[in-house]
C-alpha cells in the first residue's frame, strides 16, 4: 500500500467505541464527495484497472458468463466493478446503462454501526469511511450492516475489504485513482458542496436533453452518501444494476446495537482474543467460534449474501 | 484525421460510424463528451450493434454490416433533392461545376472501361472534358447534364429511401431522423465531424465508404472547418507513422510511390507524379514531387546520388505487380514462392484472414524471423495447442528465430497520433533481458549484409554498399539521429528565387518549402520536414496555450504538414477571405496575408481575389466529388455486396453478376471456392475489438485478462431464441474456413434486421484471445474470416462475412 499513513487526528467516528474523537483540531477539513455521472460513462473499466493498480490488487482471471461485467462481482480483491444493464423502455427504446459500483461512503455508515471490533471501521472528518484492517476480526457484521452489499471477507486473511475512496491519496491531496483515470469526466471528485453543484448542473443538462426524470442519487436513509450518482432515470434506481431505491441500515443492526451492544462488546473482545490465540496456534480460522450469538449472526449474514448473489450476478439484465 | 482530437469538441454533430469510438478510443473520446457539454452537440452512432459509444449517444441506429455506401449515397441524394447543401461552398470549393467527358458512363452497376478478365478498369473516360489550354471545362450554373453535380445527382437518385431501408435493414424513421440531423449542418455556423475507424476500412469496398463520407462533408461545407472533417481514428498507436513513412510495398516515405516495372525511365516516372493544375493558376502542390524525391535519394544514397545517374533511380526496386500487399504476399508464400519471412511487430497468424491458409503458408517457409516484445501466436504457429492450434510440429520444417524487441515505453522516439501529431516521448524503463530496439536489430542485419556484399560480392551490391549511415555509433542509430534525418538538412547553401538565403549548408531545414531538386537538400520524409529544425526538436514541445480558445495548441508537439492542425483550412473562410461565421473562425485574410488560429493551408500571400481553390493538393484546387482515376472501382462510390452476403444479391444491380461484389477487389481465384453462400451460412458476422484489450498483446497482461478473461460472441435475442441459446451457453461459430468456440453474450443490443424481404441475424465476434498469454485460451477469430481485400488498400474484409452459429 502506498501513502500508507492516514491522519489519525481526523477520525470522527469509530466502530464499537464510545471514546471521544480527537477534538483539538479547529475544523479546516472539508467533506469530500465522488460524483459518478452514469450518463457520461462508457464502461471502459479504466477505473477498475486503476483501482487494482493503486491498491495492489489482483483478482483471479475469471470466466465469461455471457455479460460484459468482469470481474462479475465485488470480491476482496476487486473493490469496484462496472455493472452493465440493458434497459428498454415501454416504447422499445434501448439504453445501455453502465454503473460503477463501489462503496458509497455513507454519512451514517451501516458497516460502522454494525462492526463489533473497536476501531476496525472509522470515519474521517472528510466523510471517508475506511476499514482499518489491523483491527478487523473478520466477523462479517459489516456485510450485514451495509445496505449496498459492498464489503467482502477475504478467505486469505479473514478480514473485510472494500473501496477506501483512496483515503491514502486523498490525505495527500490527490484524487482517488478511479477519478484520475476516467477519460470522459464521468467520475469527478471534490468538496461535497462543489460536487453537488456540479451534479445539479449535469442534471439540468440531462433534463434539457429530454431526460425529464434525471436526478441525483444521494439517499437520505443513510444520511446521504459521499459517493453520489447522476442518473438519467433517478425515479428508477433499480434499473442501474439494482441500486436500492431507499437504502437503510437493517433494523437488525439497530436492534443488535441498542439491546446487546455492551454485552456483545465484551463477548466480541473475548472472541477476538480467542481468535487471536487460535490464529497464532493453528493459522487462520475457518468459522467464528465460541459465541453462539455471533454464529447466528454470521449465519444471517451468509443467508443475506446468498440471496443477494443471484441478483448481483445478473449484471447485464434489463 | 483531417482535423484533430481536441477539435472534435467544436462540432455540433458527431457521426460515429464505421467505428466504435468510445470502445476503441476511450481517451480521445473525451472530446466527444466535451462537445456535448460545451456545444450542446449531438452524438449519433450507426453500427450493426448498439455499442459502448451507443451507451452515451443521443441517437443510435442499427445497420447491416457492409452497407454504409447505400446509407451515405441515400444521404447524398436526400441532401441534393431537399436542397440542403452549402451552396456557396459547393460552387466555389468543389469540382461540382466541372464537366466530365462525354464517353464516361455507368451502366448496370459498372463504370465505363471495365475489363472482366483482369478485374480492372481502363480509367481513361473517368476524366473532365479538357479545353484547348489544357484545363477542365466548367459550368458554374451546375446545369450542364455532364457536370459533376448533375452526374452525382443522377448516380445517387437510385439510392432511394426505400432502397436504403431494404438494403441496410435500418428502420425508415431512423434513417430519416439521422438524415435530418445531418442536414442541419449545411448552414455555415454548424459543423458535423465524422469519426470512423476499421469499421469502414475493413471491407472490400472500404475506401469508397470513406469517399462517400467525404462527399457528404463537401456538400455540407464541413471540410476544412472547425469541428468538421473526415476523421480516421487510427487503430494502432503509431499506424499513422507507419503510413507516413511509407511502410507499404508500393510507397516511399511521405506518400510518394515506387515505380512500376514498366516505368524504367526516370523522367517519365517524375512527370507522371508531377501533377499539373487542371484549372488555371491552381497550386497543385504535388507539382513539387521531384524536390521531395531527389531529397529522399540524397538522404539514402548521399554523394552517390547525382543528376548524372538520375539520383540513383535505377537502384530503386520496380514493382512487377501493382503492389505486394499482405494478402498477395501470403498468397505467394502459400504457393511456395517465398521461403523466408521477417515479421516485425506483427502477428500475422492472429491478424490475417483465414488462419488455416496462413498456417499452411508459414509451414512452407524455410525460415521465419519474428521480432516482437512478446511470444506471439505467429512465433509458435508450429506448436500444438490442442484444439486451439491443432498442428503437428513434426510436419513443419520452418526454422523460427525469435528476436525480442523493446516496447515503446522502453525507448525514446516520436509516435504519430491520428491527428498527425508527432509527439516525442522518453524511455520510461530499461528493456528486460536480451530485448533490443528494432533499430539496433536492423542495424546489425544491415552491417552483416553490407559486409557480405563487400567481401563476397553479389548480383546487385550498389544500393547496399552506398546506403548512407551517418550515425555516431553505427551499431546503435539513435532516435534523435533518425528524426533529424527525416527532417532533412541542407547539403549546400539554399536560396529562394530572389537569391535570399533560406538555409546554410549543414543546417537543419526549416520546412519542406526549402527542399530542392538539384541535390542541395537531403530529407528522409518530406512531410516530416519542420519537426527537427535549427530550433531543435519541435516534437518535444509541451506548450498547451490556446490563444484563440478553440483547442488550437500550436505549441504542443508538432503536426505534419508544417505544424498545421486542420487540413484544407482555407475552406474555413468564405471566398472573400472572411470566416463563414464568427464561431467557426479559423484562418482569415487580413488584407495582406492569411492569419488566424492555425497555420494556413494555402499560399500565405495569395489574396482571395486571385480565386485559388482551398484544396491545394488536388489538381483542381477543389474538393473532388468526382474522384477521376484515383480510385480502383469508380469515380463515384457505388454499393457492392460483401463477398459473403446474407442476401446473396445486390439489390441495386440485381441482374449483373459482375456487379454483385466489388468488381476490382483484391481476390485470388483459388480463394473464391472458400467463400460461402447464405443458404449454408446464414448469419452475417462482423469482428471488432473491446476496450479491455488491444488485439492479442494484452491477453499477456494480467489486469487486462482479469477485465475480460474469456472469448465470447454476441448474438441478438432474436437469433438466440431461434437457436435456443441462453446467455452464458457455449456456442460454436462456423464459417466455410474454420470455427471458433466461445461463450454467448445474448443481447438486445443486436437487433434482427429485415433485409430485402429476408430476416437477417448479425453476429458480433471480438477479435481478441488466442493460444498465448494469461487470459483463457481460445480459437483465433481469424479462423473464420475470408481472404479478400479492398480494391484500393487491399485491407481484408474482416467486417462482413458469413457464419453459422451452433449451440454446443
Amino acid at each position: 500500500m502506498r501513502g500508507d499513513q492516514i491522519n489519525l487526528q481526523n477520525i470522527v467516528a469509530r466502530s464499537a467505541s464510545n471514546a471521544p474523537s480527537p477534538q483539538i483540531r479547529d475544523g479546516g477539513v472539508e467533506e469530500v464527495t465522488k460524483l459518478i455521472d452514469v450518463s457520461r460513462c462508457i464502461g471502459c473499466k479504466a477505473c477498475q484497472v486503476a483501482c487494482s493498480e493503486w491498491n495492489d490488487l489482483r483478482d483471479e482471471v475469471g470466466e465469461c458468463v455471457g455479460v460484459y461485467d468482469n470481474p462479475l462481482d465485488l470480491t476482496p480483491n476487486t473493490w469496484e466493478v462496472m455493472r452493465f444493464n440493458e434497459y428498454e423502455d415501454e416504447q422499445g427504446n434501448l439504453e445501455w446503462l453502465i454503473r460503477k459500483d463501489n462503496c458509497m461512503h455513507c454519512e451514517e455508515p451501516g458497516c460502522l454501526e454494525a462492526c463489533p471490533a473497536p476501531g476496525a471501521i472509522v470515519k474521517y472528518a472528510n466523510g471517508i469511511v475506511d476499514f482499518n484492517s489491523e483491527h478487523c476480526i473478520g466477523c462479517g457484521y459489516c456485510v450485514a450492516g451495509c445496505p449496498f452489499d459492498i464489503p467482502r471477507i477475504s478467505e486469505k486473511d479473514e478480514k473485510a475489504y472494500k473501496c477506501t475512496l483512496c483515503s491514502d491519496r486523498v490525505f495527500h491531496g490527490l484524487e482517488p485513482a478511479c477519478v484520475k483515470s476516467c477519460p470522459t469526466g464521468s467520475i469527478m471528485f471534490g468538496t461535497r458542496e462543489d460536487m453537488h453543484e456540479l451534479a445539479a448542473a449535469r442534471t439540468d443538462f440531462l433534463k434539457g436533453r429530454g431526460y425529464e426524470k434525471a436526478g441525483i442519487y444521494d439517499p437520505a436513509g443513510v444520511g446521504g452518501t459521499h459517493v453520489i450518482y447522476v442518473l438519467q432515470h433517478a425515479d428508477k434506481p433499480e434499473i442501474y444494476g439494482n441500486l436500492p431505491e431507499d437504502p437503510r441500515i437493517s433494523p437488525m443492526v439497530d436492534a443488535w446495537k441498542g439491546v446487546t451492544k455492551p454485552l456483545m462488546s465484551a463477548a466480541v473482545g473475548l472472541a477476538a482474543l480467542t481468535g487471536f490465540f487460535h490464529y497464532a496456534i493453528k493459522g487462520p480460522k475457518e468459522e467464528p467460534e465460541d459465541d453462539p450469538d455471533e454464529r447466528t449472526a454470521t449465519a444471517a449474514v451468509r443467508t443475506d449474501e446468498e440471496s443477494a448473489s443471484p441478483d448481483s450476478q445478473e449484471g447485464d439484465r434489463p | 484525421m483531417t482535423n484533430h482530437w481536441v477539435d472534435i469538441r467544436n462540432a455540433n454533430l458527431i457521426l460515429s460510424m464505421g467505428g466504435n469510438s468510445a470502445e476503441a478510443h476511450p481517451v480521445g473520446f473525451r472530446w466527444v463528451m466535451e462537445a456535448k457539454y460545451r456545444n450542446n452537440a449531438k452524438l449519433v452512432t450507426v453500427d450493426p450493434r448498439f455499442t459502448r459509444t451507443g451507451a452515451v449517444a443521443d441517437f443510435t441506429a442499427e445497420i447491416r454490416t457492409g452497407t454504409d455506401i447505400i446509407f451515405l449515397g441515400g444521404l447524398i441524394s436526400h441532401l441534393i433533392e431537399t436542397d440542403q447543401i452549402q451552396h456557396e461552398y459547393v460552387r466555389n470549393y468543389t469540382d461540382a461545376a466541372l464537366i466530365v467527358r462525354e464517353d464516361f458512363g455507368f451502366h448496370d452497376g459498372l463504370f465505363t472501361g471495365f475489363e472482366p478478365v483482369t478485374g480492372t478498369y481502363d480509367k481513361d473516360t473517368w476524366h473532365y472534358e479538357i479545353n484547348d489550354e489544357g484545363f477542365a471545362r466548367r459550368d458554374d450554373t451546375l446545369q450542364h447534364p455532364r457536370c459533376v453535380y448533375q452526374l452525382m445527382r443522377k448516380h445517387y437518385s437510385r439510392y432511394t429511401l426505400d432502397m436504403v431501408e431494404t438494403v441496410c435493414g435500418m428502420p425508415r424513421h431512423k434513417i430519416q431522423r439521422i438524415w435530418d440531423m445531418v442536414a442541419e449542418t449545411a448552414v455555415p455556423g454548424q459543423t458535423m465531424t465524422i469519426l470512423y475507424a476499421l469499421g469502414w476500412t475493413q471491407h472490400s469496398i472500404g475506401s469508397q465508404i470513406i469517399r462517400a463520407a467525404a462527399m457528404v462533408q463537401l456538400l455540407l461545407g464541413n471540410m476544412g472547418m472547425v469541428g468538421g472533417g473526415v476523421n480516421a481514428l487510427r487503430g494502432h498507436s503509431n499506424i499513422q507513422g507507419l503510413t507516413d513513412l511509407g511502410l507499404l510495398s508500393n510507397l516511399l516515405p511521405g506518400y510518394m510511390s515506387l515505380a512500376q516495372a514498366e516505368e524504367q525511365d526516370y523522367r517519365e516516372y517524375i512527370e507522371k507524379r508531377t501533377r499539373e493544375p487542371l484549372l488555371p493558376d491552381e497550386v497543385s502542390y504535388w507539382r513539387h514531387y521531384e524536390r521531395f524525391h531527389v531529397s529522399l535519394m540524397k538522404a539514402w544514397f548521399g554523394d552517390a546520388a547525382t543528376e548524372a545517374n538520375n539520383w540513383c533511380y535505377d537502384w530503386l526496386p520496380k514493382l512487377s505487380e501493382p503492389l505486394y500487399d499482405v494478402l498477395h504476399t501470403f498468397h505467394r508464400m502459400h504457393n511456395g514462392e517465398i521461403n523466408g519471412y521477417f515479421c516485425q511487430g506483427f502477428n500475422p497468424l492472429a491478424s490475417f484472414p483465414h488462419k488455416a491458409k496462413i498456417t499452411e503458408s508459414l509451414s512452407k517457409l524455410k525460415y521465419l524471423v519474428v521480432m516482437d516484445p512478446l511470444a506471439t501466436e505467429t512465433s509458435e504457429f508450429w506448436k500444438n495447442y490442442g484444439e486451439y492450434n491443432p498442428v503437428n510440429p513434426e510436419e513443419i520444417q520452418t526454422e523460427v528465430f525469435s528476436l525480442p524487441t523493446t516496447c515503446f515505453a522502453e525507448e525514446d522516439g516520436a509516435i504519430v497520433n491520428s491527428a498527425r501529431w508527432l509527439q516525442w516521448h522518453w524511455a520510461a524503463a530499461p528493456p528486460p533481458g536480451e530485448a533490443r530496439p528494432d533499430v539496433e536489430i536492423m542495424a546489425g542485419l544491415f552491417h552483416r549484409l553490407q559486409y557480405m556484399y563487400r567481401e563476397e560480392g553479389g548480383a546487385f551490391p550498389d544500393p547496399i554498399l552506398n546506403l548512407t549511415w551517418y550515425y555516431r555509433q553505427p551499431a546503435f542509430p539513435g532516435p534523435s539521429e533518425l528524426a533529424r534525418e527525416y527532417n532533412g538538412w541542407a547539403l549546400r547553401d539554399v536560396y529562394d528565387e530572389n537569391r535570399n538565403l533560406v538555409c546554410r549548408a549543414g543546417e537543419q531545414l526549416p520546412d519542406f518549402g526549402a527542399l530542392r531538386d538539384d541535390g542541395s537538400t537531403s530529407c528522409g520524409c518530406w512531410i516530416f520536414s519542420g519537426s527537427w529544425t535549427e530550433e531543435g526538436n519541435q516534437m518535444a514541445r509541451r506548450d498547451n496555450s490556446d490563444p484563440y480558445g478553440i483547442g488550437m495548441t500550436l505549441g504542443w508537439a508538432w503536426a505534419w504538414p508544417v505544424n498545421r492542425r486542420i487540413l484544407y483550412n482555407r475552406a474555413s473562410a468564405r471566398p472573400d477571405g472572411t470566416p463563414w461565421t464568427r464561431e467557426k473562425a479559423l484562418i482569415w485574410w487580413n488584407g495582406t496575408r492569411w492569419v488566424g488560429a492555425d497555420i494556413p493551408d494555402f499560399p500565405k500571400q495569395s489574396p482571395p481575389s486571385a480565386g485559388l481553390g482551398p484544396f491545394i493538393m488536388n489538381q483542381t484546387g477543389r474538393g473532388q466529388l468526382f474522384a477521376r482515376d484515383r480510385m480502383a472501382e469508380g469515380p463515384f462510390p457505388e454499393h457492392y455486396e460483401p463477398f459473403e452476403s446474407p442476401i446473396g444479391m445486390n439489390p441495386l444491380n440485381p441482374d449483373n453478376p459482375l456487379a454483385k461484389n466489388n468488381p476490382a477487389a483484391r481476390v485470388f481465384e483459388e480463394d473464391r471456392e472458400n467463400f460461402a453462400t447464405f443458404e449454408e451460412f446464414p448469419h452475417a458476422a462482423t469482428t471488432y475489438r473491446l476496450t479491455e484489450h488491444f488485439h492479442f498483446w494484452t491477453t499477456h497482461a494480467l489486469l487486462n485478462a482479469i477485465m475480460q478473461p474469456e472469448k465470447f460472441v454476441e448474438i441478438g435475442t432474436g437469433l438466440a431464441e431461434e437457436l435456443g441459446i441462453e446467455r452464458g451457453d457455449r456456442v460454436r461459430v462456423v464459417s466455410k474456413r474454420g470455427h471458433v468456440d466461445a461463450v454467448a453474450v445474448v443481447t438486445k443490443r443486436i437487433r434482427t434486421l429485415q433485409v430485402a424481404g429476408k430476416t437477417v441475424h448479425q453476429v458480433g465476434i471480438p477479435l481478441h484471445w488466442g493460444f498465448k498469454g494469461v487470459a483463457k485460451k481460445a480459437h483465433l477469430t481469424n479462423e473464420l474470416t475470408p481472404f479478400v481485400g479492398d480494391a484500393n488498400t487491399q485491407t481484408p474484409e474482416f467486417k462482413s462475412f458469413l457464419v453459422r452459429v451452433e449451440k454446443l
